[in-house]
């Protein structure tokens, strides 16, 4: 996690550049994913507390699932013919959390040479085998939008997916999910918090100039779309011979913005630079879907709420940098009272294994409903990803993805048993459990066969590196060197 | 019958209506972090002493600092200021046993980093040195219940570029109120920190920005050199002490470094040995005890891979978060988390820290999901309690309810543990102490703010 110190393998606190010294160093061999459960029967859980976030919470309550979609919520339902019977006995299912900032299942996450990055893809990148994929299933989570990192003031494009744990990286993502973009204001891409070795500084320096990317992007962007139209318009109207503008990869994300075919999901922590953004979006033309950690959002919650921008913050974290020190946990409440749409999201493999603690944390701190807090990481992210058609609570009609846990899961003591995605079982904690002692057997005896082969050593010739093979910083990379990428492009 | 001034409070935002209380109870002390030395009473409560079974509707009575009286029948005396806690809890303040609290405040601004002295050998800087008595991190942790904390040295911020150094100094046992660092030390020097080497295959090479492997005799070699230059550390520490013994250390430059290692090797000061894999660990275990240190075991994140081997050299273990990911990816994903529950069951002593500052408040959540995944609720408590001050040599001071000992205590709402639990009156060295803090007051700040015109 977090504990940036001591801590021997925490996760990328991306503005922390020592860290390469203490994380994602081992390479793990990559643990082939689980063959993907088979299709979907017909699922009848019963007996359960429903909470279904969009009408109520209903007490002994049943879900049929029928073709990977809720069929029936209510308090008694037959079980059809056919049907496999869940007993949720003094079990709690809520919708599957929805993670509305995350980092996993990417081979890179920053691109983090230039400033305005929107030529790459996190769609490229997907690693359908990154075992936190598994590991966040088995916090409940069945939908994460997957972010470029924020070493950019305009970042990579992005996308949501499914946690279809076993599925090849072309089933991840969501059917129809828009498509964003990451933007990044403040400390990381103006590099505060670190230098590269033998780097001169690069553009922007400052907030100034972020805002200045941004809008020269944009004005780069506005052109190269009246370009494009001039052309289309005199097409369609017979025109011949006529050559057609290049293609520019960079720009093309942009002018999608500008047609409201594309999110921005902005990095931001200040109040100024959130306001900054607000006002270039303005002068633009284009929305902000969602505001990043916001961490100040609470101070300029007004503007955020008649923006119509949804806020996406942390729970408590705050002072692991400057523009981090007046974040404070109320920041959740504050914006939901002023009429805000707020999720809690991860930035955060570990993190994202407990959001619904993090979500029930803004009970205490500001004093939202049972409701209010659960929706932070259900139906909330569901509205700022565009999804909630499909997803984000318990209602006949929307995809059965569900979390099943066996206590009130707004509370510490809960624990995740199953995760459902599309009405099939990705993760059983039962199963998980029961099949612990086989896969130690099975290690065991790949060590043992391994301790054999070691018996003989080899001696081991030390790799000649031809100088173009050198390795470049932050470039898209193998999953551990990307983790470096992310702490040093800030992923934070 | 005797006049008692009675406290009520109910409300949700009891933190406000606290300092409007303690406004017209002590007027002058409004913004203060303490109230002036009084006689309480809290009556009516639930009581965990911790020390035996709780108490239902009982009475602990605070006098000049100290747990005065505990229990059922406890007469409340004339002049006792009244905490009628009826439906609320009272639990022994929580000890977060890692933290760098007063020597960091923003991670990543080196100005404001303290943690980590340069050099390797640093026996003689004390925590205590350095610690801010008006770090915001304070009263924001105080405000969960925290009422002590270890502040640990050597922990590789931003003002040591990354390293930690070998012997990186003593950390220093605080209770989490004060003006002054001397108000606030319950032990300046509680523990010596010793970063145990790692045999490392793998290095991290920021002149050509790439991983760098080393062959395992060359990491090996390395790893012997600098066992073997504590080694002689300590040696040399052997032969001061007896110097010193003899009182003949006058004849000799005097050796602060030296001198502060002496109360290592004499078994004064423990040793708070930071490891996490399995063979580090059990590399420290065996020196340790061929060295005969005290060695209490910080991090610990594989202690369950040799339970046995700490049970029987009796070696405590301070356990960082286990909200943590696995170290290995074919690890059970709730590797971490079922930890505490297995070290529990093996016998091993074991407390729980949140090795950090920010998270600090995060330390009951931890304890929690302990529970989660097998510790007894009982066991989960002592792991932030009792057990931490044990560990520390502080069990008799601090740690549970019990005549004699600080007042250092909470009255909550419910379970401190649980995510949505408020500590509703906060005594630490027996004094009512605020809760408020700086979220409080930017939370109040902008809660009232007014609605923009748009």
């Amino acid at each position: 996690m977090r504990i940036f110190t001591m801590n021997q393998s925490c996760a990328r606190i991306a503005f922390l550049s020592l860290l390469p010294f203490v994380c994602g160093l081992c390479f793990a061999p990559s643990v082939p994913a689980a063959t993907p459960p088979d299709a979907p029967p017909v699922f009848l859980i019963q007996n359960a507390t429903v909470m279904t976030v969009s009408h109520g919470t209903i007490e002994h309550g049943s879900i049929l699932i029928k073709d990977g979609k809720i069929a029936e919520v209510g308090q008694s339902i037959k079980a059809p013919a056919g049907a496999q019977v869940i007993d949720a006995s003094a079990q709690f299912v809520i919708p599957g959390i929805i993670d509305c900032h995350s980092h996993i299942a990417a081979e890179a996450i920053n691109e983090g040479s230039v400033s305005v990055s929107s030529m790459v893809n996190m769609e490229e990148v997907l690693n359908p085998d990154d075992l936190d994929i598994y590991r966040d299933l088995a916090g409940g989570v069945t939908s994460a939008n997957i972010l470029h990192g924020s070493a950019n003031s305009i970042g990579g494009q992005t996308l949501v997916i499914k946690l279809r744990w076993g599925q090849p990286a072309s089933k991840l993502p969501f059917e129809g999910a828009m498509p964003g973009i990451k933007f990044a204001l403040g400390e990381n891409p103006k590099r505060s918090n670190f230098s590269l070795p033998g780097q001169s500084r690069r553009y922007p320096a400052t907030r100034m100039g972020v805002e200045e990317t941004i809008r020269t992007a944009f004005s780069e962007a506005r052109d190269y779309k009246k370009t494009r139209d001039d052309y289309n318009r005199r097409v369609a109207a017979g025109e011949k011979n006529l050559v057609p503008p290049r293609r520019d990869l960079k720009l093309e994300p942009l002018v999608e913005v500008l047609e409201g075919k594309r999110y921005v999901h902005s990095h931001c922590y200040r109040e100024d630079e959130i306001l900054m953004l607000l006002r270039v979006a303005k002068e633009f033309g284009f929305k902000v879907r969602t505001l990043q950690h916001v961490l100040e959002g609470y101070k300029v919650a007004d503007e955020l709420a008649a923006a119509g921008v949804g806020a996406s913050t942390f729970s408590d974290w705050w002072a692991y940098k400057v523009e981090a020190y007046d974040a404070i946990p109320y920041n959740a409440a504050v914006m939901t009272r002023r009429g805000v749409i707020v999720s809690i999201n991860s930035d955060d493999a570990e993190e994202a294994t407990h959001l619904n603690q993090e979500a029930a944390k803004s009970m205490k701190y500001g004093g939202l409903s049972h409701d209010e807090a659960l929706k932070l990481v259900t139906l909330n992210p569901a509205i700022q990803l565009g999804i909630d058609k499909r997803v984000g609570s318990i209602d006949v009609g929307k995809d059965a993805d569900l979390a099943i846990y066996n206590h009130d899961p707004l509370s510490a003591y809960a624990v995740v048993q199953k995760t459902l995605i599309d009405g099939r079982v990705y993760f059983d904690r039962e199963k998980d459990v029961s099949n612990r002692a086989e896969i130690e057997k099975e290690k065991k005896a790949l060590t043992d066969k391994l301790k054999k082969a070691e018996k003989k050593p080899e001696e081991r010739k030390p790799d000649e590196k031809k100088p173009e093979e050198k390795p470049k910083p932050p470039a898209p990379s193998p999953t551990p060197t990307a983790r470096a990428g992310a702490v040093l492009g800030g992923a934070r | 019958m005797k006049r008692k001034k009675v406290i009520q409070l109910r409300s949700p935002l009891y933190f406000f209506n606290f300092l409007c209380l303690a406004c017209l109870s002590c007027a002058p002390a409004a913004r203060a972090q303490t109230q002036a030395s009084s006689v309480y009473a809290i009556t009516h409560a639930k009581i965990f002493t911790l020390a035996g079974s709780p108490i239902e509707d009982g009475t602990l009575l605070i006098r000049d600092g100290k747990i005065a009286a505990v229990g059922a029948a406890v007469e409340v005396p004339a002049g006792a200021q009244v905490i009628d806690a009826k439906g609320l809890q009272v639990y022994p303040g929580l000890f977060d046993a890692v933290t760098q609290m007063g020597l960091s405040e923003i991670g990543a601004v080196g100005a404001t980093v303290d943690t980590t002295e340069a050099g390797n050998y640093n026996p003689d800087v004390v925590a205590a040195t350095a610690i801010s008595p008006s770090s915001e991190h304070i009263p924001v942790t105080r405000a969960s219940g925290i009422t002590e904390v270890l502040v640990v040295p050597a922990s590789g911020g931003f003002d040591s570029g990354g390293s930690r150094g070998t012997l990186g100094g003593q950390a220093s046992a605080l209770h989490l109120v004060g003006w002054t660092i001397d108000e606030m030390v319950i032990k300046k020097s509680a523990a010596m920190v010793l970063n145990w080497p790692q045999i490392q295959t793998e290095t991290f090479d920021f002149a050509t920005f790439s991983r760098k492997e080393k062959p395992y005799t060359e990491a090996k070699q390395e790893y012997d050199k600098q066992v073997n230059e504590l080694t002689d550390w300590l040696d040399r520490a052997r032969h001061y002490a007896q110097a010193m013994e003899k009182g003949s250390v006058s004849k000799y430059d005097r050796d602060l470094k030296l001198e502060a290692l002496a109360l290592v090797v004499r078994g004064e000061l423990p040793v708070l040995v930071f490891a996490n894999r399995a063979r580090d660990i059990r590399n420290a275990v065996e020196f340790c005890d061929k060295q005969k240190l005290k060695m209490i075991l910080a991090g610990g994140q594989e202690a369950y891979k040799v339970k046995d081997l700490l049970r029987s050299k009796d070696v405590p273990v301070i356990l960082r978060p286990m909200l943590s990911l696995p170290p290995d990816e074919d690890d059970p994903y709730d590797r971490e988390l079922t930890q505490p529950a297995e070290l529990a069951a093996a016998g091993v002593k074991f407390a729980i820290a949140s090795f950090d500052n920010s998270f600090a408040r995060r330390l009951g959540q931890n304890a929690a999901n302990a529970v989660a995944h097998g510790l007894s609720y009982d066991e989960a408590l002592r792991a932030v309690t009792i057990n931490p001050a044990q560990i520390l040599g502080l069990g008799s001071q601090i740690g549970t309810l019990e005549q004699g000992k600080i007042a250092n205590l909470m009255v909550t709402s419910g379970d401190p543990l649980e995510l949505t639990s408020e500590v509703r009156y906060l005594f630490i060295k027996g004094q009512l102490t605020s809760t408020e803090n700086k979220h409080h007051r930017l939370y109040e700040k902008y809660l009232n703010r007014p609605k923009a015109a748009n």
